[in-house]
């Protein structure tokens, strides 16, 4: 049996909650003012989830580069590979917000898009 | 020198000024500018590209980028005039402006200006660290513009002093692009940063946080190669003989941002020593007529929604002040009180509903705030949990204060 304590991210109240758990069951959890911070709990306990926002290299565009999210969040352990999956990716400028630059990145479901609008370099 | 004449000028382009603008724009005022130094207009939003923004306005959890896009979609299709490279380099008290651009110098006259030139980040001069001068030592928000607009990774090995938002932020961003965090190093027995932020930005990365830690030396000539930090006491001086030495080649500074007022003060503007921004009324109306201020450089904000609320409120009072609409109410003042730091607005009419923004002295569970006059208790929040980190909002109808002469808000314990 194990006890850990989490700080509550879903709202400005930050719950301490506290759970006690095993494996994969969950035994006892105190602290959370609401609901939601029961399913936030279990969701970190069993499989955390996080968007993801990053930057992307761009060609010939008015800025070096370009701001991009996950379309939903990812599992936490996929970040540091999705970094590593973006690293080598370059893309053609111009680009608007909403554009999918990698589809289903890493197979996640999610794509990655951009967040922020590059104009083609004037020269 | 070109001269031009202008209803309401708009200093700085970021979400307040693009806010401001909007809504003068939309209560009838169309000879507006907005006057934005940098090449974009956004302002500090460019380089925010995390999530988080646009909660409280759009229900949508939105990056930095998206946020401003909105915005600036929306001066553009309201055709609202701005200029870009363009830097206010005076304000005097009768409203002239003298801006200064690539091609040319500008006198402009104004019939009423906004402030929202935002705030600008605490140095190491201003914090005093002791130690050698090497290249390495940034402040946070310099080296997010260098990592996620130019292309630039500023190091590998980082410590990061302060645990302000910003710094939490740029913790996780240097974890992900490959660097080493070793520490963040808070003064303070509590984060200065949102509790969320520590948790999705240390927590998740296993940053370690040394609270009530200072740094007491830098090391290296060249490139920072270490820094010595040490355990504080109460009076948040150096404890002897705690020191630890951390190589490291990057010192992050997140210690405090400061509202940007050096033009206000030109102008007259009178300013709070505790907000570091303008005395304002109920209208965002400084102690010169005519001119408004909103955004970071009235107070420092920890969510942008709030910013953009803000500076609506500017705009309608600018746009009303053009229009020979504002009424001249005789205002009450407004006074924080025991365990809050700053209540805005500093005076109110008592003829109208008002919001407030208040920040608290530290951190605390179970508090009430009270709103007293000098003989009684107006009103009682309860609220379960503050924070200096986060702003506290709340409204007085004109039914609850009418009359009353002087207002203190104050916070107590609930047993």
């Amino acid at each position: 049996m194990l006890t850990k304590r989490y700080v509550c991210i879903i709202c400005p109240n930050s719950c301490e909650i506290e759970v006690e758990y095993s494996e994969d069951k969950i035994n006892r959890i105190s602290g959370n003012m609401c609901e939601k911070g029961e399913e936030y709990v279990k969701k970190e306990i069993l499989c955390p989830e996080r968007g993801l926002t990053t930057t992307i290299k761009v060609k010939n565009g008015s800025l070096p580069l370009v701001s991009v999210k996950t379309s939903k969040a990812i599992p936490k352990e996929m970040m540091m590979k999705i970094m590593d999956e973006i690293s080598n990716v370059e893309v053609e400028a111009p680009i608007k917000i909403g554009n999918v630059i990698i589809k289903n990145v890493l197979n996640t479901e999610a794509d990655i898009i951009a967040t922020k609008n590059i104009n083609k370099k004037v020269k | 020198m070109i001269q031009k004449e202008i209803d309401i000028v708009i200093v700085g382009g970021g979400p307040a000024g693009l806010s401001a603008a909007i809504s003068a724009k939309r209560n009838g005022i169309d000879n507006i500018l907005i006057i934005e130094r940098n090449e974009n207009l956004g302002g500090i939003l460019n380089q925010c590209i995390h999530e988080g923004f646009g909660v409280e306005i759009f229900k949508e959890n939105l990056t930095g980028p998206e946020y401003m896009q909105r915005f600036i979609d929306e001066v553009e299709k309201l055709g609202i005039p701005y200029m870009l490279n363009s830097m206010v380099i005076d304000i005097n008290s009768d409203k002239e402006l003298t801006v200064c651009c690539r091609d040319d110098l500008y006198k402009i006259k104004a019939k009423s200006i906004i402030l929202s030139m935002g705030c600008r980040e605490r140095t190491r001069g201003q914090i005093c660290i002791p130690g050698t001068r090497p290249s390495g030592i940034y402040t946070a928000g310099t080296a997010q513009n260098l990592i996620n607009l130019r292309n630039y990774m500023v190091g590998k090995r980082i410590v990061i002093l302060g645990s302000g938002d910003v710094g939490l932020i740029m913790a996780r961003r240097f974890t992900l692009e490959g660097a080493k965090v070793l520490a963040v190093v808070e003064i303070l027995p509590y984060s200065s940063g949102l509790p969320r932020n520590m948790a999705q930005c240390l927590d998740d990365f296993g940053i370690p946080l040394f609270l009530r830690h200072t740094i007491v030396n830098t090391h290296g000539n060249r490139r920072l190669e270490a820094v010595t930090i040490a355990e504080v006491d109460e009076n948040l001086k150096p404890i002897k003989g705690t020191e630890k030495k951390i190589e490291c080649d990057t010192l992050l500074l997140s210690v405090g941002l400061i509202p940007e007022n050096e033009l206000s003060k030109n102008s007259g503007v009178i300013i709070d020593e505790t907000t570091g921004g303008a005395i304002v009324d109920e209208n965002l109306e400084t102690s010169v007529r005519g001119i408004f201020a909103c955004g970071n450089v009235l107070h420092v904000h920890d969510i942008v929604d709030f910013v953009t609320l803000e500076a609506e409120k500017a705009g309608i009072s600018a746009s009303r002040f053009v229009k020979n609409k504002l009424e001249r109410y005789e205002m009450i003042k407004v006074n924080p009180g025991v365990g809050i730091r700053y209540v805005l607005p500093h005076f109110i009419s008592t003829k109208r509903d008002v919001k407030f923004f208040l920040r608290v002295m530290k951190p605390g569970r179970n508090k009430m705030i009270l709103i007293k006059d000098e003989n009684r208790i107006i009103k009682r929040i309860p609220k379960l949990r503050v924070n200096p980190a986060e702003m506290i909002r709340f409204e007085l109808k004109k039914n609850e204060i009418k009359g009353v002469k002087e207002l203190w808000i104050e916070m107590e314990n609930v047993n």
